[in-house]
């Protein structure tokens, strides 16, 4: 008696929704093992383990603030990944989504002109922009990989970074520390939620989430990224342009994290460090990929991940447990969600026995 | 030669009875039985899908049947795996060769073989067999250099090295001209009367008819008849095949119109990068207002690129020009030439022509974007379902819906799908490459109809294809591609098969005589 796996004549709508719940369940199970192993009682543990990040106002108003970077660079990265235009530069592109604005932000913040705040917002996106269309026209004109060329190129805006605060930026006040003076008050994002951290700029992220939709879904020129990413050559005998679908997919995704950084330095963190970014940009992948791609699946995942973040510190916190159990079951959900998918496209079947040559009925 | 050579011998090489299999959605083969005797060439034909490959494989041990039983040489059997059917001495030659390009001949068939013979003894045996057989090629020739029919016989050596007692060939004439066909044929005589038994699978009914001296017939997985081919005519074979009989179309009138050029090509030459591309070699024709041009070759002589050129894919010319109606189009893209009324549809329909995953209203949306589907860049849905729907109904798609997955539907259907997109489209020239390829009869003669329908209506027709029946039923005038380049056009009123066939294999008549030559000292 064997198991095999056998290609579903169409892909299952109903387990397409069912698997990321089946996943989330089976990563609660494990969860609830780990804290068993410890010693501790299961599901209490799971329940605080889950609840207690969001149980105050001011831990809901953390939870937005962490999940709408993460949502506003996923939805920007997952346009290009859906035409195939693989951007793993978002960490980059934050940075220079900082350095262009932070340079405003120095310069004006002081001043009361309501316009440094949108100039920063514009200065964000162009920057990240800029240092992702590096890549993007390496690519075309070269046939360099984007997935090597943007990721090296990280690294050259992070030294960038520390360039500047160590040198022209840093805060002649600040004891010598590695960091620009403290941002004015017109270069800072007023608050929304009274008591909380969480800021206008959390309103990014569903603005994206809403006209990647709108691109993707709506959008002729959707269509063509899309039709890109799936066939190459269809795409190629329909007269898509290929140096576009790159620039495009590129674009959105440098342009989405660019304003996340903005969203960085003029909200929670109100000063420009050399670690701007606590690796949003990478994480944004994963959640890109935990969304399916799909703007309203990268909303969700986007929480989902945040939550999982601050997770970790109740662990610590009030669990007693190490914070890296964050990350042993993010990875755990990521596996499960992973591997529930297969089964969108193939069903489970207890194959036949063949007996020699004898006829079966 | 029509009567079986070992008639007299009572025992069968192969029996199958009873061989069943289904996959998931579809039954492949139900209920199969089937006999062939030492020394007998047996036709199995069928359409696309009725099951013949299926059946092959599980005869090759490549594919396990979930019913039946396997009887080779009087003795029940169960062939697990290739290397099994290998050593029982079945030998399989399939439609697309498995040759490494940049290997010798001999290279290739030591690959296949038991053991580590010297290549020095493998190259005796080839050379040997090769006289024997008339299949002359010379062992040390890299595969990438030789034509379709010199790898073939690469191929039948490689089988015949094993001392097959039985040989299954797939298609084998489809990559043929007429006269390699025949020469062909003449090697499998030799090769079944010493007692070989051979399974030849094909849809063309006269060569099963000229060749075999049985056929089983295969429709929807189930054998419909098994019948000796000298009692059977070529329409009695196609009606067991289809069930029906075949579709008429309407003949075409071979009067000339007297009409304005649609398309006209100027010497047009490409070198493309890919050293395994065939450039092209100051290619020149014009196609008039309501006619269709066939353009005829064995394939690999350059079709694929000069498709791409026409259609805008490859816009890298070394020289030339391209107009439709007195405008050049020769530097514009596949999307606006299409605006501008060329349209095009490759061979490989999924991947290229059609999206397998996405539904039939985006496939459609892939070339059919103009205003009507696009406003402001956004699409537009209702009208795009519409036509869509349209398009399923005028050309009698079977399509669950709007929203069925290009991939769910027989190459047949998708085929109708497609071809009803561009005519759609009301294209002032349309280009198809194999527009029947792998295509159910009754599908087939419906793209006919549509064709012959679509230049009737004005449009200039491009209609490039290996089959040759396909193109004197279409064509008005008819070019043959060889090598890179278009032999002079021939009117519909001089079509002759063995001309073609010749200049498909690069030959002018003059070169006649030497290759009857060649053949008689083989």
């Amino acid at each position: 008696m064997q198991f095999r796996f056998e290609a579903r004549p169409t892909p299952s709508r109903k387990v397409f929704w069912l698997s990321p719940l089946v996943a989330i369940a089976l990563s609660c199970l494990v969860a609830m093992a780990i804290f068993a192993l410890s010693g501790l009682a299961p599901v209490a543990s799971l329940i605080t383990f889950i609840t207690e990040p969001v149980s105050t106002m001011y831990g809901f108003g953390e939870l937005l603030i962490k999940a709408a970077p993460l949502i506003l660079i996923a939805v920007g990265l997952a346009i290009g990944f859906r035409a195939n235009v693989w951007n793993i530069g978002a960490e980059g592109q934050i940075i220079m989504g900082v350095i262009f604005s932070g340079g405003l932000a120095l310069a004006y913040g002081d001043s009361d002109s309501w316009l440094v705040l949108p100039g920063m917002v514009l200065l964000g996106l162009l920057g990240g922009s800029v240092w992702a269309s590096i890549p993007a026209l390496l690519r075309i004109h070269f046939r360099a990989n984007e997935i090597l060329t943007s990721l090296m190129l990280n690294y050259v805006a992070h030294f960038a970074l520390i360039f500047l605060v160590h040198g022209i930026w840093r805060d002649p006040a600040g004891f010598n520390f590695p960091q620009s003076k403290p941002l004015g008050e017109a270069a800072l994002f007023p608050v929304l939620i009274e008591g909380t951290r969480a800021n206008l700029s959390i309103l990014f992220a569903p603005l994206a989430v809403l006209l990647a939709w709108l691109l993707l879904k709506r959008s002729f020129l959707g269509f063509q990224l899309q039709a890109r990413g799936v066939s190459q050559s269809a795409a190629q005998y329909a007269g898509f342009r290929a140096d576009r679908a790159i620039l495009v997919g590129m674009l959105c995704g440098g342009a989405a994290a660019g304003v996340a950084g903005v969203a960085e330095v003029a909200g929670p963190l109100g000063q420009i460090y050399p670690s701007v970014t606590p690796g949003y940009g990478y994480a944004a992948i994963i959640v890109a990929f935990l969304g399916r791609l799909h703007p309203v699946g990268i909303l969700f995942a986007g929480l989902l991940m945040a939550l999982l973040y601050l997770s970790g510190d109740a662990a610590q916190m009030i669990l007693g447990l190490p914070p890296s159990i964050a990350g042993v079951i993010q990875a755990t959900l990521l596996f499960f969600l992973l591997s529930t998918e297969v089964l969108v496209n193939y069903r489970l079947r207890r194959s036949r026995d063949l007996s020699s040559g004898g006829s079966i009925a | 030669m029509t009567t079986g050579p070992n008639q007299v011998l009572p025992r069968w090489r192969l029996e199958l009875i009873g061989i069943s299999k289904s996959y998931a959605n579809v039954v492949a083969n139900e209920d199969i039985s089937l006999r062939v005797k030492p020394g007998e060439i047996h036709g199995l034909v069928g359409e696309n899908g009725a099951g013949k490959s299926t059946l092959m494989k599980i005869l090759y041990g490549m594919v396990r049947p979930d019913a039946g039983q396997i009887i080779w040489n009087d003795k029940e059997t169960l062939i697990e795996s290739p290397a099994v059917a290998q050593r029982l001495g079945i030998g399989m030659i399939l439609q697309h060769f498995a040759l490494f390009d940049t290997l010798t001949a001999a290279e290739n068939i030591a690959l296949g073989l038991v053991g580590r013979p010297p290549l020095a003894d493998v190259i005796r045996r080839v050379n040997e067999l090769g006289q024997q057989y008339s299949l002359s090629i010379d062992p040390m020739q890299h595969v990438y250099t030789m034509s379709v029919g010199q790898r073939q016989r690469v191929e039948i050596l490689r089988a015949l090295m094993q001392s097959p007692k039985l040989l299954i060939m797939d298609e084998p004439t489809s990559v043929l001209t007429p006269q390699a066909v025949e020469r062909l044929f003449d090697t499998l005589r030799v090769i079944a009367d010493e007692g070989c038994s051979i399974i030849y699978i094909s849809h063309k009914l006269g060569e099963v008819q000229s060749l075999c001296h049985r056929a089983t017939v295969l429709r929807q997985g189930r054998v419909v008849h098994t019948c000796q081919t000298n009692l059977e005519t070529e329409e009695s074979l196609a009606h067991m095949m289809i069930g029906s009989d075949p579709p008429k179309l309407r003949e075409k009138d071979a009067t000339s119109l007297p009409s304005r050029t649609r398309i006209e090509v100027r010497n047009i030459s490409v070198q493309l990068d890919d050293p395994f591309s065939t450039p092209l070699d100051n290619i020149s024709f014009a196609v008039r207002e309501g006619e269709i041009l066939g353009i005829a070759g064995v394939s690999g002589n350059g079709q694929q690129e000069l498709f791409s050129v026409l259609s805008g894919e490859i816009a890298k010319l070394k020289s030339g020009s391209l107009l439709v109606d007195n405008k050049e189009l020769t530097t514009l893209s596949p999307l606006q030439r299409r605006r501008l009324g060329l349209c095009a549809l490759p061979d490989d329909r999924m991947g290229r022509g059609a999206v397998g995953i996405m539904p039939l209203t985006w496939n459609l949306l892939l070339t059919s974007n103009g205003a009507e589907h696009v406003r402001h860049g956004f699409i537009r849905f209702r009208q795009l379902n519409a036509s869509t729907e349209d398009c399923i109904r005028q050309f009698n798609v079977v399509a669950p819906g709007v929203n069925a997955k290009a991939a769910s539907l027989s190459g047949g259907n998708l085929q109708k799908f497609l071809i009803g997109r561009e005519v759609l489209q009301e294209p002032k020239v349309l280009i198809v490459s194999q527009p029947t390829w792998g295509v159910d009869v009754g599908a087939a003669a419906a793209i006919h109809q549509v064709l012959l329908d679509l230049s009737a209506s004005g449009c200039a027709v491009i209609v490039i294809s290996e089959e040759l029946d396909e193109l004197f039923q279409l064509s008005d005038r008819l070019v043959v591609m060889a090598s890179g380049t278009l032999s002079e056009p021939v009117k519909r009123a001089d079509f002759d098969r063995d001309a073609v066939g010749l200049a498909m294999a690069g030959q002018s008549p003059s070169d006649q005589e030497q290759e009857a030559t060649d053949a008689v000292s083989l």
